[in-house]
């Protein structure tokens, strides 16, 4: 079948690149309703305080403005998930970080709503902060939330850990600390909301959610779902930073109805820094036992996340760090425990990878280590320990297609890593390492019976495609992946499918652009919706071609027989065939996953209906004087199921590749006195071109048995090798071992000059973790 | 702030001549977006920091969030509406289009209009070229490896002057 694709695995220009290039593409910053008014936020300006009182009186008289709404005006507490109900649009009792949203204002321009915040009159109790995870675990004075400053703490046992570790002939722990930091799409995130006569309520908003959003309006707002209708702009950039509830777009709809113009509120770039939801600061300890041969015999980890002001997505984040561990290696015995705690900071949530690149970054350190001191090269300890497809991991994951030796041999070839690694001229060095990721997360954020993701098509009488689908883009190329799939399956080019995305009111449900869910899920709703049409088109034809349907191929916008091509008619006589029969051409198809949670508390994080693999190998070039490190070459191969576009999926390694530099050795979110030491482009330190490296590529194909032709998933697992691969090579270059996240020049000149050659946490705090849930393991890994 | 008077402007966007009235403390940025209705401008920051705002003025990048319009008068100034010949788009664009080169594409009319001007300038530049001229504009979703890739397409097609 794959030599019969005409569409898929071609690098073809994606149907909305040319409104890109043009600026014809409208983001919802771009959109200007007529009588728009402006909105913008009061932020707190201390990390915590009980707030005394709110007086908006001088603000409402102020000239221009049209309102101003409070916390009381907003009641209505909503979050991302429903274990974590914690946000208000706009704060009542306590603020919780610096930015915690306060008061907003509507008002005929920026300036006037700007000058309206200065004249609203907050008096607060300020309160003692808690700015780390130590502060928080030792706990004193009032706490962020409830009783205590722990959101949630887990642990999770699969066999017996440690008589595993006691009992091998080699063991570790290592301590590891991965800094937060921020997605930075380049698009500060903006809403439009219209309230109109009717009593409807349409919000535009910078969305990978619009799902969520639209749940959640309905709630805070306290309105029927009917009535309001989400439809999500193209975002100029994601990552993660737009899949959450936000307060602007709730104050934008409360301010819309108040005022009855349309209001659009639009972040500056330091409010985007306190919106936040990026990557976790995570404290690691790991632990792990290997026979003499370098296998794993059991593994112990432990983490500690800086949670910020408010759940977001932590509950889930705190869960990601442990479960994919044992998705690229064979681990028999298992012992996951996290802590996800309140602090005093921007509230943080999924960032690229969430909540697997900072475990991935301790373990692909510490097989490092480890595999020195057994006496095995990097890439040799791996493959002693690779997890094999079509089996199940020890917590009860299902592997499907796994090319992860693949990869391995790519980058290791292509780089001549084995060969190099030892004879690198002085301040260069290479590093490995390998990593896997989920292919849309297995369960929704509300558990039900109903699909993730649906579409549906209506077909003209001229052979044209409607595609309908809740599915956003935010610069994946979602819209070509739908586009292709149905174009290949009905046999028509791309240019002929109209495509509706993303908007509540017409389209059917796509639960959003996260957790790499997109092609795999909406690629397979896209299919069967193309194969129910298809179905009818072929029989039409092959009654008027007097053959069967199954000798029919559809391709080239005709429907035709197999072994007499000149014999068929085009795609528009088939539509108007079944149309002249049945009426209006549509289909619809859905996709759900399979259910593949395990038998234990916690299961519902983890399992994916398929995993990414990917291997990276980075060469550093580092100057010991200074502490620089540059990045001069990088290696990644990726499997990919199949490259439904491969343009695309390069796009998307190449900026995982990227993105995973700037986190490795200079972005971070990180706070002095309450304040985020950089909320600002020039001082959050990310790569520019000209920190671009040379980048090898490798797309390995295993073909996916479920998934769309085969596809998996490109946009975030080929982040995860590079990050511990660069610190990897920091140790071959210099002999130093930073394990920690960025890989600064001061940790690299402290490091040098250190006795242990190392920087890097030195303790966990003490925390008392709940009893272990202890979990029988799947039959492959009973009596191991 | 008191509700401010506008102001006339001649500004010349796109080899058009106009008159506008704005208010005159806003930006070039809020002009051609607000006042013009060239929202192919985007905006990253509004305090100079990332290049997102790029326009080019009498040829040369300029960022449009720093620029006040009565200081521009008379000069010559070009966005991304202004690239395409009528419904042909410029090289660039259709090398952008073909290579993947804007992904979530909010970077891309800073990006195609700063590597116009490099090509206007340097017809055949080398990588490093390319990596100099680009090194403002900030894209956090290609890595920038597309973008290098298109503007070296777009020349080896003959873009310059295009
Ligand atoms: S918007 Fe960032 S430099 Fe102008
Ligand atoms: S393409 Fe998204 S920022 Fe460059």
């Amino acid at each position: 079948m794959a030599d019969d694709l005409t569409i898929i695995g071609k690098s073809l220009t994606k149907p909305d690149a040319y409104a890109k290039v043009s600026g014809q593409t409208k983001f919802a910053d771009d959109l200007a309703p007529p009588r728009m008014v402006y909105g913008r936020i009061l932020r707190s300006p201390h990390p915590h305080a009980r707030i005394l009182s709110v007086d908006t009186s001088r603000a409402r008289a102020l000239p221009g403005v049209l309102a101003v709404i409070t916390g009381d005006d907003l009641p209505v507490k909503f979050g991302i998930l429903p274990v974590s109900q914690d946000e208000e649009a706009l704060a009542r009792e306590k603020v919780r970080y610096v930015g915690d949203p306060i008061a907003a204002v509507a008002a005929t321009d920026e300036w006037i709503a700007d000058e309206a915040l200065e004249l609203i009159e907050v008096q607060v109790k300020t309160l003692p902060a808690f700015m780390s995870i130590p502060d928080a675990i030792a706990g004193g004075n009032e706490p962020i939330h409830g009783q205590s400053n722990v959101h949630k703490a887990v642990a999770l046992e699969f066999g017996d850990t440690e008589e595993a570790i006691q009992a091998a002939a080699y063991s570790r722990e290592d301590l590891v600390f991965f800094e937060g930091n921020t997605h930075l799409p380049m698009e500060q995130h903006a809403a439009v909301a219209q309230y109109g006569a009717d009593g409807k309520l349409t919000l535009w908003t910078s969305s990978q959610t619009p799902h969520y959003v639209h749940r959640a309006l309905g709630k805070v707002l306290e309105l029927p779902m009917s009535r309001i209708r989400v439809i999500a702009t193209p975002n100029g950039g994601g990552f993660g930073g737009k899949s959450d509830i936000f307060s602007h777009e709730l104050v934008a709809a409360k301010l819309a109805i108040v005022t009855g113009r349309p209001v659009k509120i639009t972040l500056t770039r330091e409010e985007v820094f306190y919106a936040h939801r990026g990557r976790h600061p995570v404290l690691m300890k790991v632990r792990t036992g290997f026979s003499k041969e370098g296998r794993i015999t059991g593994m112990q980890f432990q983490s500690f996340l800086d949670g910020g002001g408010y759940g977001s997505y932590g509950v889930a984040t705190t869960y990601y760090t442990g479960a994919l561990q044992a998705t690229t290696y064979a681990i028999p015995r298992y012992r996951f425990e996290g802590v996800r705690l309140f602090t005093n900071k921007p509230p943080c949530g999924p960032k690229r990878g969430h909540g697997t690149p900072q475990p991935r970054f301790a373990l692909e350190i510490h097989l490092d280590k480890a595999a020195e001191a057994l006496g095995l090269d990097p890439v040799e300890i791996r493959r002693r320990n690779l997890v094999r497809p079509d089996s199940r991991t020890v917590n009860w994951l299902r592997i499907t297609s796994c090319g992860l030796d693949d990869c391995i041999n790519k980058v290791v070839e292509g780089s001549r890593f084995l060969e190099r690694r030892r004879a690198m001229p002085s301040g260069r060095g290479l590093g490995f390492a390998v990593s896997s990721y989920l292919t849309g997360a297995g369960t929704a954020i509300y558990w039900n019976d109903m699909p993730h993701s649906e579409v549906q098509l209506k077909l003209d009488r001229n052979g044209g495609v409607a595609l309908l689908c809740g599915a956003i883009d935010i610069g994946q190329g979602s819209d070509h992946i739908l586009a292709a799939i149905v174009a290949e399956v009905l046999g028509v080019e791309l240019e002929d499918i109209q495509l509706t995305t993303a908007d509540t009111d017409l389209t059917p449900i796509d639960l959003g652009s996260y957790s790499s869910r997109v092609t795999f899920m909406a690629g397979n709703a896209a299919k069967a919706a193309a194969e129910s049409v298809r179905q009818r088109l072929l029989q039409s034809a092959a009654m008027a071609l007097h053959c069967d349907p199954e000798d029919l191929v559809a391709r080239g916008r005709r429907i035709f027989r197999r072994t007499r091509p000149e014999d068929g008619l085009s795609v528009a006589q088939a539509v108007q065939l079944v149309e002249a029969e049945q009426g209006v051409v549509t289909g619809t198809g859905s996709y759900t996953p399979p259910r593949l949670a395990g038998p234990y508390k916690g299961s519902g994080v983890g399992p994916s209906p398929a995993y990414s693999y990917s291997a990276a190998v980075v060469e550093v070039d580092c100057d010991p004087r200074t502490g620089e490190v540059r990045v001069p070459e990088v290696w990644i191969a990726h499997d990919i199921g199949r490259a439904i576009n491969p343009v695309l999926v390069e796009g998307q390694v190449e900026g995982s590749v990227y993105m995973a530099l700037g986190e490795a050795l200079m972005e971070e979110q990180s706070f002095r006195l309450g304040l985020h030491k950089f909320p600002s482009l020039l001082e959050y330190k990310s790569p520019t071109a000209l920190e671009a490296p040379v980048m090898h590529t490798y797309l390995v194909e295993t073909i996916d048995r479920e998934g769309p032709f085969g596809a998996k998933e490109a946009g975030q697992g080929p982040l995860l090798p590079v990050i511990p691969a660069v610190a990897n090579a920091v140790y071959n270059a210099l002999g130093v071992r930073i394990d920690e996240i960025p890989i600064t020049p001061d940790k690299v000149l402290k490091a040098l000059h250190d006795k242990g050659k190392r920087v890097g946490p030195k303790s966990v705090p003490a925390f008392g973790f709940p009893p272990l849930i202890k979990s029988d393991v799947p039959e492959e890994w009973r009596g191991k | 702030m008191s509700i401010a008077d506008k102001v006339a402007v001649r500004l010349r966007v796109n080899g058009e001549d106009m008159a506008v009235m704005v208010l005159p403390y806003k930006t070039l940025l809020e002009v051609l977006r607000e006042d013009l209705g060239l929202t192919g401008t985007k905006h990253g920051c509004e305090l100079g920091e990332c290049s997102t705002c790029g326009v080019l003025v009498d040829g040369k990048p300029y960022l449009s969030c720093l620029a006040m319009p009565l200081d521009l008068e008379g000069r010559d100034i070009v966005t991304v509406e202004g690239m395409a010949r009528g419904s042909d788009p410029h090289p660039l664009q259709v090398a952008f289009a073909e290579l993947g080169a804007a992904q979530c594409g909010y970077c891309t009319p800073a990006m195609l209009l700063t590597a116009m001007a490099l090509l206007d300038r340097n017809p055949n530049p080398s990588r490093q070229a390319i990596k100099d001229a680009l090194s403002g504009v900030l894209c956090r979703c290609t890595g920038y490896v597309k973008i290098f890739e298109a503007v070296e397409l777009a020349a080896s097609r003959g873009a310059a002057g295009g």
